[in-house]
Formats: structure tokens, C-alpha cells, sequence
């Protein structure tokens, strides 16, 4: 039976006054007792008798506000229309007109700040939560089996695309989709970037993001992974292979340190070890898996980021005692709100306002004391930023057996060292390109974390999507990259 | 998929193979490194480039079966398939004309030594090699080193072979000059080289292998201090100035998840091998 006939019957769906369609249609998830004993999905996803009412909500606006939130501007009223229809195969279809990714950014989009954040229902009570119902039709999607799509005429034009990433798996499918024949080049042995070796499985189950690959192979990209450009090939080694042109999708995988005496004593991870090895090698199952990974007792977490958060409720769920540590004051907490009450809820304790200054080991070089530095808050920027500085002769000393530093990333210096002449930002090494994706080099596009800095999923599949449309004006136009 | 063109039996449980993989033997120079992941789920496994064969289109590594991932490995035979081979990882030795060079290798690294050796001695390098090993038996290629040395030195732990250790250097290193010394293999043999060459000024070249994952600089398991910077084995190595290197702080960090390995490695024999091996001959 298809949903539209069970939304006739009931009530008129646009009675702007009813109180009940104030708020929104909750997710289930599982319990915080159960969820920290395990790597399963956090969030259930809504039911199709729940995403019909979430639907209902939807004012169906002329102009839509919601639309303009979101980088990749998803028709939403009108897949949220197919949704209050039962017609569910048009309602995906519509969204993937413009998101080659739905299963991913319904789960992991920071909705709040972009879509959700203009709806108008938001005025009264809660957004029409859309990413809720993108998740649902991504779902019954994939349970439903998913369309081949059809391979457009080739164009004879041969593009490599540096990294699997959400903004490299983007640009190479609305490329395919396009005509021309497609190479992606993936440096690690599986392609998803961040959506694998980043964002752990109980926000974002592995099986969905290797579905959304699978997908775009089916478009016709050859994926060759275990290929780390810069290395096996150069830039300018694969346009003179016979590339016509290049998308660098690279990322921002570099990590940062606090650079505090002891930092390379064991026990002290940077954010990306950990979650490459308790998401891309499974260390969470060790030794079922072959990886392994060290935790103690008393994780220490520093950082505010969703990255942050990420490694604190992992660390949770591998059986520790968790403490964020964090150098502003709860107010200005980078990560979603919605995955810092999920982490409390899991036992996480925030300590704000402190900053390490030197990490101490036992003999055996295992961290075993981390000394901070209480901070105090200044004036707002410009950005309404609080600066911090320390406070004098306020140091304490905090007991700990694994330290985990999440402060932030910066591109992998691997590909811009390798590639002469290509314009990078000399503060933090992004590839420095114009709205389209342009680099200063003829034929070579870039975008994503790479050329913004670590940002979000959807922003960089935003600018795979601008650079696509570039690159296909370039490539059957011929217009260079004016620079 | 990489395809094992040939098994090589170095030693006891020293093992080299040669694998199928045209576009990384293009590229592949001495004083790099590939990761193998031997089957799909498995640890990725940094080993050092001991030859490649650009016209053949194949690369090959060698390695000691330590730990659960390297006894796995040694179980593949010629005509099986790895499920991932990355290269070439790291940056290239400095091949250039210096004069005299000592070049020590060290148990399994012996193989990547030579490739060193050979390049050496092709860019016209008076090469003089020092293959060293814990016994006889375990020492591989030494007729190779002959062909690509102008001299070769054998020493061994327990003096079956050749040289007692490898104090017979210091001796060398007084009675004559040299202009560059390389030395790849265990961390304390690197560590102990590069003590002997301080006093006299030799600019000494160490390849490092402190532990790593994805040998592409994400991760920074890999770091190390040399001087007073700390680097990236992977994307900055892996070979460093020896005479700066923090080797201490290398030990204790390749020793950080032991008991996790040795776990794993029981495991591994357990079902693989019918239990530990303890007791029994
Ligand atoms: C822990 C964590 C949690 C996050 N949570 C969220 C979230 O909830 N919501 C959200 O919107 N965003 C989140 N983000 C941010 C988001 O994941 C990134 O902004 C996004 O993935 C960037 O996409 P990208 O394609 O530019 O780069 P990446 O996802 O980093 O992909 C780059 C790919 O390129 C490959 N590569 C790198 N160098 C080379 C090379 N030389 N040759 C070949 N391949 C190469 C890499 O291996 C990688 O696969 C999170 C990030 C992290 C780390
Ligand atoms: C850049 C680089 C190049 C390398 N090249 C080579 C190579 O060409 N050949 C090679 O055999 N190894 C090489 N190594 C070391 C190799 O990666 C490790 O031996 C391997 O990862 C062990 O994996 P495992 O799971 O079998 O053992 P693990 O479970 O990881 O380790 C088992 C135990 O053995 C110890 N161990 C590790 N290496 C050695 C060793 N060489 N001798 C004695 N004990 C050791 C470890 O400290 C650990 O306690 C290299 C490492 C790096 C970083
Ligand atoms: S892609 Fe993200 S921002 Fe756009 S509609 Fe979907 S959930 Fe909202
Ligand atoms: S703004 Fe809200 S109510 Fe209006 S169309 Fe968008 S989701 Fe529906
Ligand atoms: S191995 Fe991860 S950064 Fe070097």
C-alpha cells in the first residue's frame, strides 16, 4: 500500500492554527543506556506513518526560505509535496536532481543552520524537519532498490578527479551524468573520504555511504583506489597523460597540534588517528579486526568541533570516562547542539574554559598528566568571536590515560608541493580558486575542505557541483580558466 | 587486486615477493615505501621498495614475519592476490654523486640497503656495504650487495658470520674517510651507527619505520622529533638525519600498542598454527 491514500482520509493538512502542528514529528533513537554500549545508528529514521505527518507540516511556501538555506538548493516543497502524495520514487528522484548524496545529508547535514534554519514553520514552533524526510526517502530508496540511470552520449572528454570525498564523488557524477568519461582517484583502499574515516558509524552507517559510491560507479566513474596523486601520478603527469581536466577534491586531512611539550608521548591521538582507526579499520571490533586501538580509563578530548564530539562519544562507547576540555565557554561550542545533548545524554563532561600547556608520561612514555591553563573570555570580533587569553598562575593539573587533540585540520600538503605553480593560501595551505572552482592553472579545478578549510559535507559537494558545471563549459567550450 | 608474480624465500621467515603493478614500478625510486593491505580488512602494512622493474611493470618488498599481519602475508603464494598495494609512499633518497659512502642494511632491511647500494653506485658513488644480521642463517643477497659495492662487510649478533657486531666499524670509520653513510634497518642498529659516525662528522642518513596507518600524512602516528621539530614519518621521511634524530622517543612510540599486537599475533597463531607455540620444538 502507498502512503497517499492514508493521508486522504485524514485532516485537512494546512490548518495553520493547530497547535499540534507546532512542533515536529520526533526521531526515534535508541535509548542513551543502550546506545553507548554499541557502533549502531543513533538516530532510527521516521517510520513512513511518521514522515507522512512530518510532511504534512510543510506549508508548501511560494517562495520558499527554506530552499535558499541549503548550498545545494534541494527543491524541498516539491519533494515534501511527492512525500504527502505517496509518491516516493519522484520525490527521490527530485532531490537527486540536485543532491548526489541524500542518504548522507539527511543524516549529517547541520540542518538547523541551513535548511530548517528559514522555514517559515520555524517562525511559530519547529522547522518542518527536512532533513528528517530526505533521510526517509533515501532509505525506502535503497530498501526499494535503487534506478539505474541512464548513460548520457560520451562527449570524448577524459576528467580525473583527485579524492572520493563527498565534494570528488559530486563533481565525478555530475560529470558522468554529463558525458564525460570519468576517473577518480582515491588515495586510501575505500572511497567515501571523511564519510568513512571520519564520521562514525553510529551517526552515518558505512553500508549507506558505500551505497552512495556504488551508485556513482554506476554512472560509469572508474574508481582506482590506493592512488595518492602527487605520488604515483603528478598533477601535471595525468594532464599530460591525456586528461583534459582535473578536479582537486583533496580535503582537509592534515591534523593540528597544540604543540605543548609531551605531545609525543603514547596515549596522546590526533582526532583523525583515532577515528581512522575506530572507523576505517574497525578497531572498535579488535581483534576480530586487525587494527587496534589503546583507551584508557579517563579520556580527555580537546576541542569544541563536532569532530570533538565525535571522538568523545566513540571514546564513550569503548567503555571510558570522557571530559571535554574546551577553551571558550559552552556559548560558543562549535558543534551542533543537537550532538552535544546526544553526548551528555551518553555521560560526557565539558569543562570549559581551559587550554593545555604541557602533557607529562610514566615511565613506560604513557601519558599520565595533562597540565592546563584556565582561560578567561574577551570582547567579541568583528565575527562575534570572544577572543580567550590565560589567565596568570592558574595552571592545574588534570589525571588522564589518553589523550585525544581535535583542534582542528588543514590540507594535506601533498598535491600542492607537487603541482608548480598552483596558488595556495601561505596561512594554511587551501588551494586558492575563484566561485567556480577555478585554480590559477589552466584545466585545474579544486574545491571542498581543500579550498575552504575543514567546513561541512554539503558545502563541499556544493562546490563539486559548481566546479562540474565549470569544468563541462570548459571542456566543450574550450574557455580556459580566465585568471 | 596485486597479483604475487613470485615468492622469494630470503631466511627463515624472511620472505620477499615480487607484485604485479605497472603504474607504481613507473614511479618507484629507492628510499620509498609501499602500503599492503594483504586482504580486505586487514592492517595497512608499510614496507620499504627493494626492487622494481619499470619494463615488467612489477615492485617488490621484503619482510620478517613479526606479527599477526606479516604471518598472514607469509602464508600468500605466488599467483595470489593482495587486496591493495599504495605506492609509492614517502620521499625518495637523495641519490647523488658524494664520493664514499657506507651503506648498512639490517636484517630484513638488507633488501631495501641494496636498491640504495645499487643507486649509489650507479650515480657513481664508491659504495662500501655492511649487511648485517642476527646469524648465519640469516643472511640473504650477499653476492647482489658484491655486485653493486666496491666492498662488503658481513657482521653478525652472535659472530657466526663474519664481524662480532657491528663495533668493527669504528675501526673502519678512523682509518678512512667518508662522505655520506646510510643505514636502514632496526632502530637501535640505526641508533648505534649513527653514535658512531658523529664523532666524525658523516652526514648519516636513517630510514625511519616508526608505526603508522595511512602513510599519507593524516594521521600523525608516524611523528617523530628530529631536532627540535617534530615530523612526519610519511609525508616527511621517511628518511632522516640521524644525527638528529630523537631514536628514544621512535622506541617507545613503536612499542605503544605491544600488548594489542601480541594479542593478535596469539590469536592469529592459535587458529592458524594449532595454538602458541610455547613448549614445543
Ligand atoms: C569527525 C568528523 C565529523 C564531521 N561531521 C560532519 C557533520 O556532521 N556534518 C557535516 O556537514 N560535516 C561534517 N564534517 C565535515 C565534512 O565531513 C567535511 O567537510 C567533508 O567531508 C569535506 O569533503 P571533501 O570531499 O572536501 O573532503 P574529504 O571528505 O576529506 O575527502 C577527501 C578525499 O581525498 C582523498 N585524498 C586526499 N589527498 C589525496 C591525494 N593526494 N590523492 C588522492 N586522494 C586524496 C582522501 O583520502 C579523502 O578520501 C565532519 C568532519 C569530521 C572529520
Ligand atoms: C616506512 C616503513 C618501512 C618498513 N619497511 C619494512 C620492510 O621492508 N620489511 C619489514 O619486514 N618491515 C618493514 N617495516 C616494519 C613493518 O611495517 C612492521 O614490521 C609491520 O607493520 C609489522 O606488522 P605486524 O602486524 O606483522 O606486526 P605488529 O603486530 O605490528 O608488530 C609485532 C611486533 O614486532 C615488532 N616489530 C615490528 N617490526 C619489527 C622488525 N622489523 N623486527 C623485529 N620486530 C619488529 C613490533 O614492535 C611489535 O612489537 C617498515 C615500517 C615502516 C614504517
Ligand atoms: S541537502 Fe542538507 S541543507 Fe539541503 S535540503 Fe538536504 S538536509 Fe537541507
Ligand atoms: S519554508 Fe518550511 S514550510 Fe515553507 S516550503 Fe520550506 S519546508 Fe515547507
Ligand atoms: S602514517 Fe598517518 S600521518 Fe604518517
Amino acid at each position: 500500500m502507498r502512503g497517499g491514500a492514508a493521508v486522504e482520509g485524514s485532516e485537512p493538512r494546512r490548518r495553520r492554527n493547530d497547535k499540534a502542528l507546532d512542533e515536529d514529528v520526533p526521531m526515534p533513537r535508541q535509548e542513551s543506556e543502550d546506545r553507548v554500549k554499541n557502533f549502531e545508528e543513533v538516530a532510527l529514521g521516521y517510520t513512513e506513518e511518521m514522515a507522512l505527518a512530518e510532511a504534512a507540516r510543510c506549508l508548501k511556501c511560494k517562495n520558499p526560505q527554506c530552499q535558499k538555506g541549503c548550498p545545494v538548493e534541494v527543491p524541498i516543497p516539491q519533494f515534501i509535496d511527492m512525500i504527502n502524495q505517496g509518491r516516493y520514487d519522484e520525490g527521490i528522484a527530485i532531490i537527486k536532481s540536485k543532491n548526489a548524496l541524500p542518504a548522507v545529508c539527511g543524516r549529517v547535514c547541520p540542518q538547523e543552520q541551513q535548511c530548517q534554519k528559514n522555514c517559515i514553520r520555524g517562525k511559530k514552533g519547529d522547522p518542518v524537519n527536512i532533513g528528517r524526510l530526505e533521510r526517509f526517502l533515501a532509505d525506502w530508496e535503497r530498501e526499494h532498490g535503487m534506478k539505474a540511470p541512464e548513460r548520457p552520449k560520451p562527449t570524448g572528454k577524459k576528467v580525473a578527479i583527485v579524492g572520493a570525498g563527498p565534494s570528488g564523488l559530486t563533481a565525478a557524477s555530475d560529470l558522468a551524468k554529463l558525458g564525460h568519461s570519468v576517473t577518480l582517484f582515491e588515495a586510501l583502499h575505500v572511497a567515501g573520504g571523511v564519510l568513512m574515516y571520519g564520521i562514525p558509524e553510529f551517526r552515518l552507517p558505512k553500508a549507506i555511504v558505500q551505497k552512495e559510491v556504488e551508485y556513482v560507479q554506476s554512472l560509469g566513474v572508474e574508481l582506482r583506489l590506493g592512488n595518492l596523486i602527487g605520488r604515483i601520478h603528478t598533477i601535471p603527469e595525468l594532464m599530460a597523460q591525456g586528461y583534459d581536466a582535473v578536479y582537486i577534491g583533496s580535503g582537509a586531512g592534515l591534523p593540528q597540534w597544540t604543540n605543548c611539550p609531551g605531545e609525543s608521548l603514547g596515549g596522546i591521538y590526533s582526532a583523525n588517528e583515532f577515528l581512522i582507526r575506530v572507523n576505517l579499520m574497525k578497531a572498535y571490533d579488535f581483534p576480530r579486526s586487525d587494527t587496534p586501538i589503546r583507551i584508557g580509563k579517563h579520556v580527555v578530548v580537546i576541542g569544541g568541533g563536532n569532530v570533538a564530539m565525535d571522538c568523545a562519544r566513540i571514546s564513550m562507547r569503548l567503555g571510558a570516562k570522557v571530559c571535554l576540555n574546551y577553551r571558550r565557554s559552552r556559548n560558543e561550542l562549535p558543534a551542533r547542539r543537537e550532538e552535544i545533548e546526544n553526548a551528555e545524554e551518553e555521560g560526557l563532561i565539558c569543562k570549559f574554559l581551559n587550554a593545555p600547556v604541557e602533557f607529562f608520561g610514566d615511565d613506560k612514555g604513557w601519558v599520565k598528566t595533562m597540565r592546563c591553563t584556565s582561560m578567561e573570555l574577551g570582547e567579541p570580533d568583528d565575527k562575534g568571536r570572544c577572543s580567550v587569553t590565560p589567565i596568570a598562575c592558574s595552571d592545574f593539573d588534570v589525571d588522564t590515560d589518553t589523550v585525544i587533540v581535535a583542534i582542528g585540520q588543514t590540507p594535506n600538503p601533498i598535491i600542492q608541493r607537487t603541482t608548480e605553480g598552483l596558488k595556495t593560501n601561505p596561512r594554511n595551505g587551501t588551494i586558492i580558486v575563484d566561485e567556480d572552482g577555478r585554480t590559477n592553472l589552466d584545466g585545474v579545478f579544486a574545491g571542498g575542505d581543500v579550498a575552504t578549510g575543514a567546513a561541512t559535507v554539503i558545502s563541499a559537494m556544493g562546490a563539486g557541483k559548481r566546479a562540474a558545471r565549470a569544468m563541462h563549459e570548459y571542456l566543450m567550450n574550450g574557455k580556459k580558466g580566465d585568471r | 587486486m596485486y597479483r604475487i608474480v613470485s615468492k622469494e624465500k630470503l631466511a627463515h621467515k624472511h620472505t620477499l615477493f615480487t607484485v604485479d603493478a605497472p603504474e607504481i614500478a613507473a614511479k618507484a625510486q629507492a628510499g620509498q615505501f609501499l602500503i599492503v593491505i594483504p586482504k580486505e580488512g586487514g592492517e595497512r602494512v608499510p614496507l620499504s621498495i627493494c626492487a622494481f622493474d619499470r619494463q615488467e611493470g612489477t615492485v617488490s618488498f621484503a619482510f620478517h614475519e613479526v606479527g599477526k599481519s606479516t604471518k598472514e602475508l607469509g602464508t600468500f603464494n605466488a599467483g595470489d592476490e593482495l587486496f591493495n598495494v599504495t605506492g609509492p609512499l614517502g620521499n625518495p633518497s637523495e641519490i647523488k654523486r658524494y664520493g664514499k659512502v657506507l651503506c648498512v642494511g639490517g636484517s630484513i632491511m638488507i633488501a631495501p640497503a641494496l636498491l640504495q647500494a645499487k643507486a649509489l653506485k650507479e650515480a657513481g658513488n664508491e659504495v662500501i656495504t655492511v649487511l648485517a644480521c642476527r646469524s648465519e642463517e640469516f643472511l640473504f643477497k650477499k653476492a647482489e650487495a658484491e655486485r653493486y659495492s666496491d666492498r662488503v662487510y658481513v657482521a653478525s649478533d652472535d659472530g657466526t658470520i663474519g664481524e662480532k657486531g657491528l663495533d668493527f666499524l669504528k675501526e673502519v670509520l678512523s682509518r678512512e674517510k667518508f662522505d655520506r653513510c646510510t643505514v636502514i634497518g632496526p632502530v637501535v642498529m640505526m641508533k648505534k651507527v649513527s653514535e658512531m659516525t658523529r664523532p666524525f662528522g658523516i652526514p648519516t642518513i636513517v630510514s625511519l619505520t616508526p608505526i603508522m596507518i595511512d602513510g599519507m600524512g593524516m594521521c600523525g602516528v608516524c611523528r617523530v622529533t628530529v631536532g627540535d621539530k617534530m615530523l612526519f614519518g610519511c609525508v616527511d621521511g621517511p628518511e632522516f638525519d640521524g644525527h638528529k634524530t630523537n631514536f628514544d622517543e621512535l622506541i617507545q612510540r613503536q612499542r605503544s600498542m605491544l600488548p594489542e599486537e601480541r594479542l593478535s599475533s596469539l590469536l592469529w597463531e592459535h587458529e592458524h598454527e594449532g595454538g602458541c607455540r610455547c613448549g614445543r620444538k
